[in-house]
């Protein structure tokens, strides 16, 4: 198991009826499928929604005590087909992931569920990772809702408008016998808030009980010509009604503001904050929300209800539809529905609003301005000066901070073991050229980066290798992939190691092997070391790649010693064994080896024990400054020193206290051939007493010496 | 009608915006700033996008705060608006620049709390000269962008307390008065946390009276060169004759620079070898005279001082297993890693020699003998080179390098002294050649030295470069500004290890002389 606790959170999850839960949202859709009676969860992690994963990995005893089943799915595929058990039996089952990264994965499943279609609650949490900060390509959920005819949720950033939506989502899957879709944006997944908590519930319905009773019916199964006749009407005639019928009956989407105005603005639901804030500014809303313009609030984004949609518009000279990303699809959809009845509203949209990019609270400000400037400018009459940081930023003195303010693109932690697998592949390209590098997902990514400079590509979670396979002919070079072992075991395994071994590709594979799905938190995955009571972990990545015909296969158990992590990939390189060069590089994350060996040091030196610390120094006497040391690692503890030394023009390397004594900087040294500065120190915390007598026999002998010397020196003070 | 289209009240939330790096408590500070506000019956909200940004990357956490009124949930942001935010706490001084050029610092109401420490970003560690940026520009930015600056060291403080940085800003925040909380109220929040309560508080105590003093920590790229005036005498003969030659045959404003150059060589050999720097220094300082050197303020002569000793201090296995040695560096290491009395500490150095080295500290005729004969150099070669961890603690690894230091008295007859010499003569015959002619540009051929530094791969890069900036002369000899752009060579040189830069430079160079 990684080595964080989430026991303050599960405490979290336990809360009663009537409590008040403080916390981050991720959180409360947690607690929220607890208190949706929900049978089964399961999900691949992935920021913004790890949290929601890890949380339940630590929260068994609840989980026991409520009869709910929880698993760590192998991807986003596999936990989609997990819905699968809420199509015959009325099961609430929930599953989340990292969207649209993991849709796109789960897509498959996603076709058949949407298509056979659910008797038990079905919900999709989606972190939806756009914008700032956002680790992925820039696309929207809502595509998938639309191609699949599923629903989606998109509420009100505030914790209990979340929570509502959780346990809405049940009730409108079974109400339409429709899987639906709840999409949670990055920072409302990390917002702090507050919301009345319920007590959790029971499932109605067991796993235990379904397995012992099977169910089979014929017309849910996807199969010609089922699919075509039954589940194609079914989506159109019986589901999607009922799904518009539930959403206007439960009233899903809110109406805030006057009841009537010359205009209105239709909004995403999770567009909402952004919003208020914007007419905040505008002076056309209080502290609270209450607006002076007509909100329709679509806390469901997919269907549109076209009724509510011309009930908002008909009257209106404008409205303004407020959506995030594109394609447009809500804005096409409302301008269909105005156009079908021959309503004659202006409706704007993009264009009054950027076509692209964050939706942030400033850019619609100036949209809503911009909006109200040409429909209704009467709104905008005593307005307060707008914030505004133009004249600052306009400034000569500001500007010049864009030349120094540096970039600080995410880089290794301090220690990480994947350092010197990419120091040892720039020391091969020294001397055998630059290579073609497919990269994968996952920390290994920031190879990319400087000061590696490393991998020209990522095509997805587990497809470096594949993405490399087109270079399959016989050439001067060969190209290297990279894969994490997250990427292998999410379905590197067959996608890519398999097609390499199959089509006898002589490529290098070099599978990343940290012990965890480190990029996502350090989750557990089969071929992580530790012994987890719950899971089947050591499994070895080199034996299922030997597994499935893979020949000329090393596996390096520290890749710390750069000597050999470069001599193995030379040999790589050039060996002429056919098929796929596969080395497995294994060290254990640093972030969870410190977390885990911290505690145990401090204890072992509290009790009294003998125990070694590692960490590393530059001897600035011999540090000549020239930073070849860093740009082989690039380490965060490997920092720079200005000098008073009057002959010295440049910084030296200096190593600060954040040093866990990898020892990458010193292997690098050496094996590069750089310079003699690098030194371990070992310090012995309550030594023994033969450590103690030979510290006194050694200090004896060198101290003799050392004296020695000095007293003849003749030198400056 | 009327009535939509009069102004909504606006209490307006506080907003906190906290720019920091992955590591650096971004997240413990923004969670402080939260309970505390609940504590206080405030509704609190905060948010981040931490992403990748966990790993080294600059991320920013934002928190809203405000006091409810009649029990109802005001609708809060989750995300700063420029030009509408009212706290402002950068972790590390660039990201207070950062901060301004998002544009949510601004003069009529945010407060900007900023450490000075400096966390390099790896583009500015990489470059092999000094790449780092100038955070007075932030300095001078204050001005325009902020209301009011709270600036000091937070990480050093918070160090001192044994602390880390977020308790330090916590502090800054309760003394920067901008939130109308108590310093009870600011302590609570920090004693609900958990973990390590005692050196939060000491270091939150620390910040708080620090930043109500309000006296701002001085910024600057780098510290101010120690160049002292040469002392008369320091009671060693051999060292005051040295220190006399410095007062009877340099004009005064050489003095600092000469006098570093002796520290340094007297430790690199010895005495001797000092007079030898001298007496070329007085040579040069001469020719420096007769090509009318007073007039540009002897600028060849100051950057003989300091390049001249750099040279002749060349860094070989000789010095490196002096400077290992020393009871001076033992100590220091003792320090640099923090261990305390009733700890034992052992180095073990990484070193790499080969037989390029060897040869090196071999007299100069027997080094070349075997240099000479590729088999025989390949044969030795494949037993010297590899890397060596040598535990300079024990006994054994002691007497290696005290023995390998313990060849200083027979470093002039070496074949490495041969070659930096020869090195070293070329260098100072081109200089002086040009010196007559153009002056300005002479005094930047000794200053290209600086290109040459480091020991085995490095050092032949450096050398390597050194020479391409240097096969720029004959085309800029006859330029007036040909001493300006062989420093812009330099410093082309020193922007990246491939050397593209200088690539560039030196075909802007090619295309004056066509």
């Amino acid at each position: 198991m990684a080595e964080r606790s989430f026991a303050r959170e599960v405490e979290d999850l336990k809360l009663s009826e009537g409590e008040l839960f403080r916390g981050e949202g991720i959180l409360a859709i947690t607690k929220a499928l607890l208190q949706s009676g929900v049978a089964y969860v399961g999900g691949y992690q992935g920021s913004p929604i790890s949290h929601l994963m890890d949380v339940l990995s630590d929260a068994k005893p609840v989980l026991d005590d409520l009869g709910v089943h929880f698993e760590s799915s192998a991807s986003e595929a596999a936990a989609a087909a997990m819905l699968s058990a809420s199509v015959m039996y009325p099961l609430r089952g929930a599953v989340t992931w990292k969207s649209t990264a993991g849709t796109n994965v789960a897509s498959d499943a996603l076709t058949n569920l949407a298509s056979s279609g659910v008797v038990g609650g079905a919900l999709i949490i989606l972190g939806e990772d756009y914008g700032e900060g956002s680790s992925i390509p820039q696309e929207r959920s809502h595509a998938f809702a639309m191609k699949s005819q599923m629903w989606l949720l998109d509420p009100r950033p505030n914790l209990e408008s979340i929570v509502k939506s959780v346990e809405d989502g049940f009730e409108l899957s079974e109400a339409s016998n429709t899987p639906v879709m709840l999409q949670v944006r990055i920072r409302a997944c990390h917002v702090h808030g507050q919301f009345v908590a319920k007590d959790n519930q029971k499932p109605k319905h067991t796993i235990k009980e379904a397995l012992e009773n099977p169910v089979r019916e014929l017309d849910r199964i996807v199969l010609p010509p089922q699919s075509i006749t039954i589940h194609d009407r079914d989506k159109i005639e019986k589901r999607w009604p009922a799904a518009l019928q539930f959403i206007k009956d439960r009233k899903l989407n809110e109406h805030f503001g006057p009841e009537e105005g010359p205009v209105g603005i239709i909004l995403q639901g999770g567009m909402y904050n952004s919003v208020i804030r914007g007419l905040q500014l505008l002076g056309l809303a209080d502290s609270y929300g209450n607006s002076a313009i007509p909100l329709y609030v679509l806390n469901v984004t997919y269907p549109l209800v076209d009724d509510e949609v011309v009930a908002f518009c008909a009257g209106k000279q404008a409205v303004l539809m407020v959506e995030e990303g594109h394609p447009e699809y809500l804005e096409q959809a409302v301008a269909t529905a105005l156009r079908r009845r021959d309503i004659q509203t202006v409706l704007a949209g993009k264009g009054t609003l950027p076509i692209r990019g964050d939706y942030t609270a400033a850019v619609l400000m100036k949209g809503v301005e911009k909006f109200l400037g040409e429909h209704a400018p009467q709104y905008l009459g005593n307005r307060p000066p707008l914030p505004s940081a133009d004249a600052v930023l306009a400034d000569p003195k500001v500007k010049a901070l864009a030349d120094v303010v540096p970039a600080r693109p995410a880089g290794f932690c301090t220690g990480c073991p994947e350092r010197p697998i990419f120091a040892a592949m720039k020391l091969v390209e020294q001397e055998l050229g630059e290579h073609h590098v497919s990269a994968d997902i996952g920390c290994h990514l920031f190879s990319i980066l400087p000061p590696f400079n490393i991998g020209g590509s990522t095509m997805g979670y587990g497809l470096g290798p594949a993405s490399a396979s087109a270079f399959n002919v016989d050439a001067e070079k060969r190209s290297i992939a990279v894969m994490g072992d997250g990427g292998f075991w999410h379905n590197g395994l067959s996608t890519s190691v398999g097609n390499a071994v199959y089509n006898k590709h002589n490529g290098v594979i070099m599978v990343v092997d940290n012990y965890y799905s480190s990029a996502t938190g350090g989750q557990d995955i089969l071929s992580s070391r530790a012994l987890n009571p719950l899971r089947s972990t050591n499994n070895s990545i080199t034996k299922a790649v030997k597994g499935i015909g893979a020949k000329w296969v090393r596996q390096i158990d520290r890749t710390y010693d750069v000597g050999k992590m470069r001599d193995t990939l030379k040999e790589a390189l050039t060996s002429d064994e056919e098929g796929p060069k596969i080395i497995v590089a294994s060290s254990e994350c640093m972030l969870n080896k410190q977390r885990r060996e911290k505690p145990l040091f401090s204890k072992g030196v509290k009790d009294g024990k003998r125990m070694v610390r590692e960490r590393f120094g530059v001897d600035e006497d011999t540090c000549t400054g020239d930073h070849a040391c860093i740009r082989l690692s690039g380490c965060p503890s490997l920092s720079l020193k200005h000098t008073n030394d009057p002959l010295r023009d440049d910084p030296i390397v200096a190593i600060d206290n954040s040093c866990v004594g990898c020892g990458n900087c010193g292997e690098v040294s050496e094996a590069a051939v750089l310079c003699p500065s690098f030194y371990r120190a070992d310090i012995i915390y309550n030594p023994s007493k033969t450590d103690l007598f030979m510290a006194r026999v050694r200090n004896a002998v060198i101290g003799f010496f050392q004296r020695r010397r000095q007293a003849r020196r003749i030198a400056f003070a | 009608m009327a009535s939509t289209l009069s102004a909504p009240a606006f209490d307006k939330p506080i907003s906190i915006a906290i720019l920091a790096m992955g590591g650096q408590g971004g997240g413990v500070l923004a969670d402080w700033i939260v309970a505390m506000a609940e504590q206080q019956g405030w509704i609190a909200q905060s948010t981040s996008v931490p992403g990748v940004a966990q790993r080294t990357g600059a991320t920013i956490y934002y928190v809203e705060m405000l006091a409810p009124k009649d029990g109802k949930l005001p609708v809060l942001s989750l995300m700063p608006t420029p030009g509408d935010v009212d706290i402002v706490l950068a972790a590390e001084f660039m990201e207070a620049g950062r901060s301004m050029l998002r544009g949510i610092v601004t003069p009529d109401k945010t407060t900007l709390i900023a450490s000075t420490h400096r966390s390099y970003a790896v583009g500015e560690k990489e470059m092999p000269g000094d790449g780092t940026a100038d955070p007075q520009l932030v300095v001078e930015a204050f001005g325009v962008a902020a209301k009011r600056t709270i600036v000091f060291d937070m990480q050093t403080l918070a160090e001192k307390n044994g602390s880390v940085i977020s308790s330090a800003m916590f502090g800054a925040l309760a003394g920067s008065g901008t939130l109308p909380f108590g310093r009870e109220a600011f302590e609570g929040a920090i004693k609900a946390g958990g973990k390590g309560i005692e050196a939060s508080l000491r270091a939150f105590g620390a910040a708080l009276d620090r930043a109500t003093e309000g006296k701002p920590d001085k910024v600057a790229k780098k510290p101010e060169k120690d160049l002292p005036e040469p002392p008369r005498s320091v009671g060693q003969p051999q060292l005051d004759a040295l220190l006399g030659r410095i007062h009877s045959e340099f004009p005064a404003a050489l003095g600092p620079m000469l006098f570093a150059g002796i520290k340094k060589l007297v430790d690199f050999q010895d005495v001797r070898y000092a007079n030898e720097y001298l007496d070329r220094a007085r040579d040069l300082l001469a020719l420096d005279r007769k090509a009318n050197g007073e007039a540009h303020g002897l600028a060849f002569s100051q950057e003989v001082a300091k390049y001249l000793a750099n040279a002749m201090a060349y860094d070989d296995v000789v010095r490196v297993a002096d400077l290992k040695t020393r009871a001076s560096r033992f100590e220091r290491v003792r320090k640099e890693v923090g261990a305390g009395k009733d700890q034992l500490v052992y180095t073990t150095e990484y070193m790499h020699p080969r037989m390029e080295e060897v040869c090196g500290t071999m007299p100069a005729a027997l080094g070349q003998f075997i240099e000479d004969r590729k088999g025989l150099y390949a044969f030795m070669d494949r037993f010297v080179n590899k890397g060596r961890r040598v535990r300079t603690g024990t006994v054994f690894w002691f007497a290696g390098l005290y023995m390998v230091s313990a060849l200083k008295p027979m470093r002039r007859t070496m074949l490495r002294h041969k070659r930096e010499m020869a090195h070293v003569a070329a260098w100072l015959d081109t200089a002086t050649r040009l010196l007559p002619v153009n002056y300005d540009l002479a005094t930047s051929v000794i200053g290209t030295r600086r290109l040459i530094k480091g020991y085995s791969d490095t050092h032949s890069r450096g050398e390597a470069k050194f020479d391409r900036v240097l096969s720029a002369v004959p085309m800029l000899e006859a330029r007036e500004d040909g001493g300006a752009w062989l420093k812009r060579l330099v410093q082309a040189a020193l922007h990246d290890e491939k050397g593209k830069a200088l690539d560039g430079a030196l075909a802007t160079i090619r295309s004056f002389a066509n």
